[in-house]
């Protein structure tokens, strides 16, 4: 759980995971997602506030992919901006399936971002847990999440 | 010279810096540019084939260039070109769940009573 030689966390706050968890339930059966919001220092991330999106997939394809479009990307970096705040990733649900990123999830990863995916099961939310792609892309590490 | 707009998960490779400036006649050239000066950027922003990951967007004012000329959209002194990364992923086609029900689904259908 080290990348760049520091331990990797994530801390966010109960009332913010619950938010996290909610927004995949109103998602379900589709994939919901949105983008995390907050600080780093020394590899240690503190979400601060989320940005919640639509999934802009086509209707077919939403149970099982998501997209932000680039419009929706722009919005919540300038928000972030605005609040004095990163962009230090992204949530999304997985449901009916388990919270470890696909291959799709690496494919189209961003570096930097923390990826916190929440199983969805049978429509109600089950665990989080958060995920930053390697230098080389060649995989996912996971990072601890602190709730607090 | 153009500028170029970083967007966040990239300016790790970019000293931190959110803004760029880049050299070239067209985009194409632009973007190799980029990653001559930012040498770690490029297996971010470019597959094995030397092509744009999909999740590039590039925009040149408020228009994406794929409405343009693509990759061979030309650029003028002073032009702002904005990258912009699509964000997406999704669970693997099929789970265990889904397929629990998927055959659950099938004995219903082939075991039920005439």
């Amino acid at each position: 759980m080290s990348l760049h030689g520091t331990t990797m966390t994530l801390i966010i706050s109960l009332d913010l995971l619950a938010q996290v968890h909610a927004h995949g339930e109103d998602a379900y059966p589709e994939e919901g997602a949105g983008f995390l919001l907050g600080s780093e220092e020394g590899g240690q991330r503190t979400v601060t506030q989320l940005f919640l999106t639509g999934n802009a997939r086509e209707d077919e394809a939403r149970h099982n992919r998501y997209l932000v479009t680039p419009e929706n990307y722009l919005k919540a970096e300038t928000t972030a901006d605005s609040l004095g705040l990163s962009l230090i990733g992204v949530f999304h649900s997985h449901p009916d399936h388990p919270n470890r990123p696909s291959e799709f999830d690496r494919e189209w990863a961003q570096p930097f971002f923390s990826y916190v995916i929440t199983s969805i099961n049978e429509g109600k939310a089950f665990e989080s847990r958060s995920w930053r792609l390697a230098d080389d892309r060649s995989k996912f590490e996971e990072e601890r999440i602190i709730s607090r | 010279m153009t500028t170029l707009k970083i967007p966040t998960p990239l300016r790790y490779y970019t000293d931190g810096q959110a803004e760029v400036t880049v050299n070239g006649p067209d985009v194409a050239t632009a973007m190799r540019n980029l990653v001559e000066q930012y040498p770690t950027l490029e297996q971010h922003l470019y597959n094995g084939h030397g092509d744009l990951r999909n999740f590039v967007n590039l925009f040149l004012g408020e228009n994406n260039i794929k409405d343009l000329q693509g990759l061979e959209t030309p650029l003028n002194e002073g032009d702002t070109l904005r990258l912009i990364p699509s964000i997406a992923g999704g669970s693997d086609d099929f789970s265990r769940r889904r397929l629990k029900s998927l055959l659950q689904k099938l004995r219903r259908n082939t075991c039920s009573p005439d």
